[in-house]
């Protein structure tokens, strides 16, 4: 072994710049597997976590007809006395805060532009809506007596060339399927760092927009947070009504588990792509060192060497190419991973619409042992599958074209 | 005792639709001990006969033996078994490893056989002095002089104490001072160890070493001088 080793390492030697390019594309390839795998993983966690705590929460609990998409408005298909079922939702200790949420559709007009967007009215001093508070960057927060005032997205406020202070006409749809209108004061901007959110909801004090449309001490979900997010199924079930749908963020991040398995494999299919590459290049350069040693292989076979001792001569090359490539792909993928774990790497996720899908404009990698494992040993075993041919080549040759240099 | 016979052995190269016979039935013995030349113009089938003999290739037809042996029954691996414990070659280009010094070059072949590490230190030291190249030992290749290196060819050649070495123009790229040089350190070397040399030349200088000179001709032998007994 020690002498496969040693023969490896001079065979390397012997064309350094080309062994150090070949071990550069096995490093290059194990780096962006890394990266790509720890983007995908980054993105998955940025956009369960928005989702919760902006849009579904850990629960929800909603009047058994309330359907999502036609952000009804009707008393039957919403939650009467929110107050009092939010007071039996608080009694269970798993639950860390429970606010209700009245959500509208709506169209926003200032001078010449309007746009639809989603208007929710929300508690102002709810825990669960810290995280607007905390993402105010102009203005003020909405309280809950204000009667004409509301708090915009910063994507939207831009959009508009609004400031905090200016008026915009608010057209909400109500529960008698009529429409109302009112001119109100932009009292904030916030900024969620998530533009598909911020630039399609604007936010209202509850009391403001059960009046607006019409759905007096109605709502239209209770937004559920928990002190610990497994505990989701055991709260729902203690939850089980025959007047309550409650649903799980499993089930409302449903949409994203899907698209996950879907970039999924696309992402497979670029993994292979970059394998395919790298191994491609491992091949050319074993190839070409086969037909440069051809008469030297011609001569290990004449003094006895085997056809299996000849392979494995160059399997061990391969194996050290592999090592020294891997060890560089950690090197270098650890680097880039590392470095967009601290910065982010900022995604431009403007025109991205799917449904119930938010992702943060910056994605945070995340890289796990398990897959820095596999995709490392991956590529080190496609290394070695693509060496397999070269070293074939070589095992095959006949002792006498060998010796005048002619390969097969 | 015979250490190599060959029995109407033919070898026909086919290049495309081109059919080219090297070799036209070829019978040859060679002796334990010989110190013998194969002989003839460019083309005459020396070298085939050389491969043949060094179990390199097999014959289109006939037989060859070795120490008693039909190598031409012999599959791949067991060719190469026989080659590595029985036979030493010696190459017109100096067939050294360049990666491996002078040293690990005559070691190689001790490696495959098995040979264990002090056994084969003394036996590479024993041969590089044979040769005189004691103070080269940890030279490469390219750092020797061709005829220092077909001189490490030679000591590589007889490390495994082989039946036989065959040699093929082994002075062909050496000027005369080193050609001669090679010559007598073979010469020495059956002398002293007893090893069957079976070399091919066309140069006179050579083929007045030989103890049994064997011409060819087009593929054919069309002289052996019998002169088969050791000198």
């Amino acid at each position: 072994m020690s002498q496969l080793l040693k023969m490896a390492f001079r065979d390397l030697g012997r064309n350094k710049r080309r062994s150090i390019l070949s071990a550069l594309a096995v490093s290059m390839g194990a780096a962006l597997l890394l990266l790509f795998a720890s983007v995908l993983r980054g993105e998955i966690q940025s956009a369960i976590q928005p989702t919760i705590q902006l849009q579904t929460g850990h629960l929800q609990v909603r009047a058994v007809s309330y359907n999502e998409n036609k952000i009804s408005l009707k008393w039957e298909d919403l939650v009467a006395n929110p107050d009092q079922v939010i007071a039996q939702i608080q009694s269970l200790p798993q639950v860390a805060v429970a606010t209700p949420r009245l959500v509208a559709s709506g169209i926003v007009t200032a001078g010449e532009d309007s746009r639809g967007v989603q208007v929710i009215g929300i508690d102002p001093a709810s825990e669960a809506n810290q995280v607007f508070r905390q993402g105010l960057i102009a203005g003020q927060f909405i309280t809950p007596d204000d009667r004409d005032s509301i708090v915009v997205g910063k994507p939207l406020a831009d959009k508009f060339d609004i400031q905090v202070g200016e008026k915009v006409n608010l057209l909400v749809n109500t529960s008698n399927g009529n429409v109302d209108e009112q001119l109100f004061t932009v009292k904030g901007i916030y900024s969620t760092n998530t533009t598909t959110y911020d630039e399609n909801t604007v936010f209202m004090p509850l009391a403001k927009a059960q009046t607006i449309t019409g759905t007096e001490n109605h709502a239209s979900t209770i937004f559920i947070l928990l002190k610990d997010q497994t505990q989701a199924d055991a709260v729902a079930a203690a939850l089980q009504s025959p007047d309550y749908q409650v649903l799980t963020w499993q089930k409302m991040t449903e949409v994203i588990s899907q698209t996950e398995d879907l970039a999924n494999s696309f992402m497979y299919i670029f993994y292979l792509i970059i394998l395919g590459i790298t191994a491609t290049v491992v091949t050319n350069t074993l190839v070409m060192s086969v037909f440069e040693r051809t008469r030297e292989i011609g001569i290990l076979l004449a003094i006895g060497m085997k056809g299996y001792r000849i392979m494995a001569q160059f399997l061990t090359e391969a194996a050290v190419l592999a090592t020294g490539g891997v060890v560089g792909g950690l090197i270098i993928g650890g680097l880039l991973v590392g470095y967009f774990a601290v910065y982010g790497l900022p995604i431009n996720v403007g025109a991205m619409g799917i449904s119930g899908y938010l992702i943060r404009n910056i994605i945070y990698t995340q890289l796990t042992i398990k897959d820095t494992i596999i995709l490392t040993v991956l590529t080190y075993i496609v290394t070695l599958i693509a060496s397999l041919y070269p070293a074939v080549l070589a095992a095959r040759m006949e002792p006498v074209e060998a010796l005048h240099g002619i390969g097969d | 005792m015979e250490v190599t016979k060959v029995i109407n052995a033919t070898r026909t190269f086919k290049i495309g639709e081109v059919e080219t016979q090297a070799l036209r039935g070829v019978d040859l013995s060679i002796t334990n001990g010989e110190f013998t030349a194969l002989v003839g113009p460019s083309g005459s089938g020396k070298t085939t006969l050389l491969q043949l003999i060094g179990l390199l290739d097999q014959p289109t037809t006939g037989s060859v033996f070795i120490n008693g042996k039909e190598a031409t029954r012999l599959n791949r691996d067991q060719r190469a078994d026989l080659r590595k414990g029985a036979i030493g070659f010696i190459f017109q280009f100096f067939a050294l490893i360049p990666t491996l010094t002078a040293y690990e070059n005559i070691e190689l072949p001790l490696l495959l056989n098995g040979m264990k590490p002090a056994e084969r230190k003394a036996r590479v030291n024993e041969m590089l002095e044979a040769v005189g190249l004691g103070e080269r030992a940890h030279h490469r290749p390219d750092q020797l002089s061709g005829g220092q290196q077909q001189r490490v060819a030679v000591a590589r050649a007889l490390s495994i104490n082989p039946s036989l070495v065959l040699a093929d123009e082994p002075t062909a790229n050496l000027d005369t001072e080193n050609g001669k040089q090679v010559m007598d350190i073979m010469q020495k070397l059956n002398k002293d160890t007893g090893v069957t040399f079976v070399f091919a030349t066309h140069d006179p200088r050579v083929i007045k070493y030989a103890q049994r000179v064997v011409t060819l001709r087009d593929g054919l032998i069309v002289e052996n001088n019998g002169n088969s007994t050791k000198a």
